[in-house]
């Protein structure tokens, strides 16, 4: 299938922050459903879910759109809306899911290694951070533009830290995506330490910033990707638990809050997307 | 004059970065002596990559690089720096075609030697990958077995380990196994335990025992061949593996497989089970000749 390049929508702002919402909502919806299959046991290990997220990897991907480039995406393990953003194929997610050899991993990869190979996103091993260093050992070798997607925890990582100083050293055209919800399973950042992301790349003289999910701010921030190493630490919030079926409670969503800024036209996309996922998951447990 | 392990090295790295026009990764690659002698004089526009003091991250460049259809080389200077470097190529480069059908195929030029070096820097390690599914192992100690182990990793899509060993750089000669009828004893030496293996074989000749020594080139995957079988079988008193690496590793395993399906036992012999200190009073060092003389007289003997 592989990723459409094509602007379709209009010039105007909520033009783009619809694009991205109407990606959010797809991410989002999937998320629910897995949710509930994960509940009625259909699911049966663990899944890392991406919801209250989903607005991070639907704006980049919509920036790439815009900026014409066609990036590796290196993954990480909670990485259903960075997959579906990039255009992965849901039935093959899905597939994944249930263990089946038509999935994206071959049925190995379950929750945390999804890959798809047409939109260029790398599998993710299960070693947390590990993406940080082969994303930038690829984009090393290949020059071709980057796009690591770690999580504030597995950017703890001392080789995910030493793999940003090596990508600033070499001034490579990557962009390293911090999805900062705070908690590593539940332990707060400010447990694990005392010091920002942002602060320690730029140290090292990667261009760095510190913002919040919201689409137009990260959208804004992506302009000058790939002239240089940037990391943009994106601060968001999980809405349900480290893995499996429990919810983190009643935290702000962003989700939400953009349904709500697109009235009954925001509305009808989640409904919408509601039910694509829905029927595409009907369809995929209806074959043997 | 023939060409000696080092020249061998030497070539092949060169043929890969400028005529293949890989990628070689390793730290400190262009300092004196440029990795005992077996680089050539190329630079980072060649190909030729210094990177950071990071063993742990390098690895996983090194994985990107792979990723990409480079075939990089990686060089790791001392094989107990492996466990530092061997975790995202394990995790990731061995599991990576298996996984998600994208191989990942790396030379890792993973360098051994002994002596005052420490707890740390000392011996082979190969038995680390050997455990983990998705890599291949093999140990050249000759200018040809260098060049056939490079050959079958340009035909290849695996990640290959290469155990390579310092003492062997300036050997030009190869290596022939010796298989006797009516034999006491063979030995089945791995790594730089083969020259020694060597030696004590000729020890034991002039002493009147009749010794096989069955040169270990494949590790991994490692293949017990009918002659090897027969040999040891026709063996009086068995065989024993012997390795640079701690005994309970490859020397163990290879011996348990050759015990599945042979009719005789077969020992070990390898580093001493304990950690190796900087003086030579309390070193840790592969088996001597004499070691292995004495060894295998007290198996025949029944001590």
């Amino acid at each position: 299938m592989g990723r459409n390049y094509k602007r379709s929508r209009g010039n105007s702002l909520k033009d783009l922050r619809l694009e991205i919402f109407k990606k959010a909502s797809l991410c989002r919806n999937f998320e629910n459903a897995l949710y509930g299959k994960v509940q009625e046991k259909i699911i049966k290990f663990p899944v890392y879910m991406s919801a209250g997220q989903e607005f991070i990897a639907s704006t980049v991907a919509v920036k790439m759109q815009d900026l014409g480039v066609n990036p590796d995406i290196f993954i990480q393990h909670r990485g259903h809306s960075t997959y579906l953003a990039f255009n992965g194929d849901i039935s093959q997610l899905i597939d994944e899911m249930l263990g089946r050899k038509t999935g994206c991993s071959f049925g190995m990869g379950g929750s945390a290694s999804i890959q798809s190979k047409e939109n260029k996103i790398y599998g993710h091993d299960g070693l947390m951070g590990n993406q940080v260093p082969i994303g930038v050992g690829a984009c090393f070798a290949s020059k071709i533009p980057t796009i690591v997607f770690v999580g504030d925890s597995a950017a703890e990582e001392d080789y995910s830290l030493s793999s940003i100083g090596w990508a600033s050293t070499k001034k490579l055209p990557i962009l390293f995506i911090v999805e900062d919800n705070n908690l590593s399973i539940l332990t707060e950042k400010k447990v694990r330490r005392n010091w920002e992301m942002h602060d320690v790349a730029n140290g090292m003289r990667v261009k760095s910033f510190n913002i919040s999910d919201d689409p137009m701010v990260i959208y804004k921030h992506l302009d000058n990707s790939f002239d240089e190493p940037i990391l943009l630490n994106i601060n968001t919030v999980r809405k349900y638990w480290h893995a499996g079926a429990g919810t983190d409670g009643e935290n702000f969503d962003r989700y939400e809050e953009e349904m709500k800024f697109f009235g009954t036209e925001g509305k009808e996309i989640d409904k919408y997307n509601k039910n694509l996922v829905l029927e595409a998951w009907k369809k995929q447990l209806g074959k043997q | 004059m023939e060409k000696t392990v080092r020249e061998t090295i030497k070539e092949i790295v060169r043929t890969h970065l400028v005529e293949e026009k890989s990628m070689c990764f390793g730290q400190c690659l262009t300092a004196v002596g440029w990795v005992g002698g077996t680089l050539p004089e190329l630079y980072e526009e060649d190909g030729m990559i210094e990177v950071p003091t990071s063993d742990v991250a390098n690895g996983g460049f090194v994985v990107g690089a792979g990723l990409k259809g480079i075939r990089p080389i990686y060089v790791v200077r001392y094989q107990g720096f492996q466990w530092y470097n061997a975790p995202i190529i394990i995790n990731y480069a061995c599991k990576s075609k298996e996984m998600w059908g994208i191989p990942c195929p790396i030379f890792i030029r993973s360098i051994a030697m002994e002596g005052a070096i420490g707890p740390v820097a000392g011996s082979s390690h190969h038995s680390l990958y050997q455990r983990m599914p998705g890599s291949k192992i093999i140990s050249p100690m000759t200018p040809n077995e260098y060049q056939y182990a490079y050959d079958e990793f340009m035909k290849d899509d695996d990640v290959y380990y290469i155990s390579e060993h310092r003492r062997s750089y300036d050997n030009n000669k190869e290596m022939q196994n010796v298989i006797k009828e009516n034999a006491d004893f063979t030995l089945f030496p791995i790594s730089v335990t083969r020259f020694d293996a060597e030696k004590a074989r000729l020890i034991l000749e002039e002493q009147g025992y009749r010794i096989n020594i069955i040169h270990q080139l494949w590790i991994k995957p490692f293949e017990f061949k009918d002659e090897w079988k027969k040999a040891l079988n026709d063996s009086k008193y068995g065989g024993m593996v012997l390795d640079d690496d701690y005994e309970e590793g490859v020397a163990s395993s290879i011996a348990h497989t050759m015990m599945i399906s042979a009719n005789k036992k077969v020992h070990t012999m390898g580093l001493d089970h304990r950690t190796a200190g900087f003086h030579p009073d309390v070193d840790n060092l592969p088996p001597t000749p004499d070691a292995i003389v004495n060894r295998v007289k007290s198996i025949i003997n029944g001590k």
